[in-house]
């Protein structure tokens, strides 16, 4: 992975540049000592380092808009920072730019359940949200892995997942309005506490734009009561391709639970060894299935789910009688990832989405790519909406094996994009799979993409490196090539 | 000279936008006509027809999406949907009879390009949430695609959400993918009929707040005032005598039962309770979704629709229905407010965006003769900032001005 040459005179104006910055943010909200910038050379995806050339920590919107100002005037490049817990390496840092870290601005500043919306800063943690609005029954949706520590700004720029998000949305459907500062300092805000835009959704184009339109400053999300209860299912299959069938089975019968999870067997044992769930070991597909609601409609529901189970050959199928046991259930997975690190010194998670009928076959092309590879892949998947997660299993402290895990990663999304998937279904595509984006796009697809880039920020400096393989100027992009002389095209049925 | 091209295939759909670009010739886009009298009159010359471009392409009940050209008719849509006991969860509206035009003349293309959504939009989102993903020619003629046929997909910018309500503004879709979902088993829906007569508008945004704010999973929140309630085909609705307060309850059997009651319970006091059922309700839904109440209403002259706060819904309107003369109904809770005026200066305009100013929100006239949709901005204007980048992401798309120009903002 190659990243944009630093440009070495902007390196050299490190001290200047610091300067000016604490003239607009005080003290030690300006970092530029080594030390100190070590602790933000990478995000989530720790597989790629670098010293960012100085961090700065704003506080205010204002203190964000003039940073960007003077860096806009300045052309010095800005990479928009959460807090760090990405997985496609959105906020790595580059060598001859600001990390602009959001890390300060944690306060709720509305909670309006007349309208059942909260109003945040972007630095207050996924979980920060539930927990502020929970006493009064309320949650936020959306539950990302990393929720106890990643941060709702962060959310919006890679438009976060997690389990819920077959009957719940992604953050894309759960976000309102966002403020937002772009890279010329102008504050602009989308949307509020009404639904859908007045004009283009410029909302919808924000959300999961890995911070290449603008910093956001300020976020309005959607929140909703919770269910009465929560039940789930434990279920083992004899083959995945069991498990793949009941998956599609439950679907087709109408029935959108609110979580449905599937393990292999590597991570059925890799978590049971390590937090005790109870899950069966000798099945080769595991399957948490979650359903909530009112009570009536859950114990509706787990009858229909259980009796397809067993149509699917289920040989063992367990319903959680208590939110312990649920609590339990869920354990194993939740677990699944610092599970996987006691197996293995490192690990990749992979993130791709694919049609769920497909994921037999994909499992097998999985496992065929292990061996080829030379490396062991474990899979847990977001059953549910196709989202698959393999962890590819390496030490890097053996030569070539960071290197074959990578070869091995691409292979798998290439895969989920010749089935009919996607590169990413919810950790967004940053530095980790910037390199695939042909893979499933054209250079016409990539590069009206790309036009939309220009409308935010013509000279390139949002987070540069990061989405598109390469970046067109735009003076480049706006050219037509359409000339003159083609008329006229006989065969349109006109009238 | 205007002349309409009606292109077949994809590639004849290329070659269109090709010649327009060519040639400079600005372009409506059209397919079923339900709402070609939606946004600003434009100074085109030729048309643009997409309705050659029909079909349904895929359609995976048990992956959860239809893949369709662009100008399918929503109604054959909806049956092959029906048939596998699916919908749109959506609810596309059908705002033909509206705009004085026919039943079911819309098309899959002009719902996403409109962003519309029914009373579910509370919910389930609006088009905008359920496109997976497009294949369009841009006004640069050049073919391109985003999204998918997956739910789960952060791949690139987002462009699935930037078309829908472009308003044909930016490319014209060949083929668009939409999420299915399963049809509710059971529907029921609750009234509240109120007790006094005149105007109870405040007390239904606490109704509907609190139902809404209740763990029953409401999908529905309408309030219609007794002339909107009168208007209404269902008999428990337009015999009322007042103003009825409705949410609607859907899923499985034995969970829909159990919440009618436990809601039922918590709303008592409000007013007389009725319910509705399967039946009723979908005919009563439709109603609110397709703007029923106005409807063949001529002495509405401008129709406008409000997307504001929720909780602020009656108090806005009210405040506008001081000054101005029609009539209101509410939906999304009170998010989206409905509102029929009789003539006046600029469709009123001024006091009704004065009114949602302080809120935040916005209001776009939907009905209104053409004059007045080229004096008076259409769509909710938009900050200088909003402005700029607009006009940038339409050069981006469009910047010929082939497509639609001027059927959002000026210039745009």
């Amino acid at each position: 992975m190659e990243m944009p040459k630093p440009d070495e005179s902007v390196i050299a104006r490190r001290a200047e540049l610091a300067a000016a910055l604490r003239e607009i943010v005080p003290d030690e909200g300006v970092i530029d000592s080594e030390e100190e910038l070590r602790a933000f050379d990478c995000d989530g995806l720790m597989a790629y380092k670098q010293l960012p050339l100085i961090v700065v920590l704003p506080e205010t919107t204002e203190q964000v808009s003039k940073v960007l100002k003077y860096c806009h005037e300045n052309s010095i490049k800005i990479v928009p920072r959460g807090a760090g817990t990405g997985l496609s390496g959105g906020a790595l840092p580059l060598a001859d730019a600001i990390t602009l870290g959001l890390g300060k601005f944690k306060k709720i500043l509305d909670i309006d359940f007349e309208n059942r919306c909260v109003v945040t800063q972007p630095g207050v943690t996924n979980l920060g949200i539930t927990q502020a609005v929970e006493h009064a029954g309320f949650y936020y949706a959306p539950d990302p892995s990393s929720q106890i520590a990643c941060s709702i700004g962060g959310n919006v720029a890679e438009n976060s997942g997690g389990v819920h998000c077959l009957k719940y949305g992604l953050t894309t459907n759960n976000v309102l309005g966002v403020e937002m500062v772009l890279m010329n300092g102008d504050v602009v805000r989308f949307g509020g506490k009404h639904l859908d835009a007045g004009g283009y959704d410029l909302l919808g184009v924000i959300t999961g734009s890995e911070g290449l339109l603008g910093v956001i400053t300020e976020v309005t999300v959607r929140i909703l009561k919770k269910p009465e209860v929560a039940r789930a299912l434990l279920i083992g299959f004899p083959t995945m391709l069991d498990a793949g069938k009941c998956v599609a089975d439950v679907i087709a019968d109408g029935i959108i639970p609110g979580g449905m999870e599937l393990m292999d067997k590597p991570i059925i044992h890799a978590t049971e060894d390590f937090v005790h769930a109870g899950y069966p070991l000798d099945v080769e597909g595991l399957m948490i299935v979650e359903l909530d609601g009112p009570e009536a409609e859950v114990a509706y529901l787990v009858e229909r789910v259980e009796k397809i189970a067993r149509a699917c050959n289920a040989t063992t199928v367990r319903v959680s009688e208590s939110d312990d046991e649920r609590a339990r259930f869920w354990s194993g997975r939740k677990n699944a990832f610092p599970a996987v690190g006691r197996i293995s010194p490192d690990y990749i998670c992979v993130d791709g989405t694919i049609p769920r009928k497909k994921l037999a076959e994909v499992l097998e092309r999985i496992a065929e790519y292990s061996e080829k590879h030379g490396l062991r892949v474990a899979n847990v998947f977001h059953a549910g909406d196709g989202n698959l997660h393999p962890l590819v299993l390496f030490d890097a402290n053996q030569p070539g094996e960071l290197e074959a895990a990578e070869k091995l990663c691409a292979d798998i999304l290439t895969l989920c994009v010749e089935v009919g998937g996607v590169l990413s279904g919810e950790h967004g595509i940053g530095v980790e799979k910037r390199d695939l984006m042909g893979t499933m796009f054209t250079e016409d697809d990539l590069k009206q993409q790309q036009r939309v880039k220009c409308a935010f920020d013509p000279e390139h400096l949002l987070n540069p490196g990061k989405v598109y393989p390469e970046l067109h100027r735009c003076a480049e992009l706006g050219k037509m090539h359409i000339h003159h002389g083609k008329l006229p095209f006989p065969d349109i049925p006109r009238f | 000279m205007s002349e309409t091209l009606r292109p077949d295939t994809a590639d004849q759909l290329l070659d269109t936008v090709k010649w327009a670009v060519s040639e400079k010739t600005p372009m409506e886009v059209v397919s079923g006509g339900s709402k070609c009298d939606f946004g600003r009159p434009m100074q085109t010359t030729a048309t643009l027809d997409m309705s050659g471009m029909s079909g349904i392409e895929t359609y995976e009940p048990e992956e959860l999406f239809v893949t369709a050209r662009a100008g399918t008719p929503m109604a054959e849509l909806n049956a092959a949907l029906n048939d596998k006991g699916q919908q749109f969860s959506f609810e596309p509206p059908d705002l033909g009879p509206l705009l004085g035009k026919k039943k079911d003349k819309g098309t899959i293309g002009g719902i996403v390009a409109t962003n519309l959504a029914g009373p579910r939009r509370i919910k389930e989102g609006a088009a905008r949430d359920h496109v997976l993903g497009f294949n369009a020619v841009s006004g640069r003629g050049e073919v391109f695609k985003s999204g998918g046929t997956v739910v789960k997909n952060v791949t690139g910018f987002d462009l699935s959400k930037l078309m829908a309500g472009s308003f044909g503004t930016l490319a014209v879709m060949s083929h668009v993918t939409l999420k299915t979902l399963p049809q509710p088993e059971k529907i029921r829906t609750l009234l509240v009929c109120w007790r006094i007569d005149g105007v109870y508008d405040h007390g239904a945004m606490k109704v509907m707040s609190k139902a809404l704010g209740s763990s029953h999973d409401v999908s529905g929140a309408a309030h219609l005032p007794a002339a909107a309630a009168a208007a209404s085909s269902v008999d428990y609705v337009n015999a009322s005598g007042g103003g009825v307060t409705a949410l609607r309850l859907e899923g499985p059997g034995p969970s829909v039962e159990h919440r009618l009651q436990a809601l039922r319970e918590e709303i008592r006091d409000f007013g007389r309770i009725e319910e509705l059922h399967t039946v009723n309700s979908k005919t009563f839904w439709e109603e609110v979704r397709d703007v029923h109440p106005f409807v063949g209403r001529d002495d509405l002259e401008y129709v406008w629709r409000l997307s504001v706060p929720p909780s602020d819904g009656s108090r806005i309107a009210l405040f506008i229905l001081e000054s101005l003369k029609g009539e209101v109904f509410y939906d999304w809770g009170g998010g989206q407010i409905w509102l029929g005026l009789k003539p006046v200066v600029n469709a009123g305009a001024e006091v009704i965006r004065a009114a949602i100013q302080k809120s935040g929100g916005h209001a776009t006239l939907v009905k209104a003769p053409a004059d007045i949709r080229g004096e008076v901005p259409v769509m909710q204007p938009l900050s200088d900032t909003e402005t700029m980048i607009a006009k940038k992401i339409k050069e981006g798309f469009d910047p010929e001005g082939v497509l639609n120009p001027g059927r959002m903002y000026p210039g745009i």
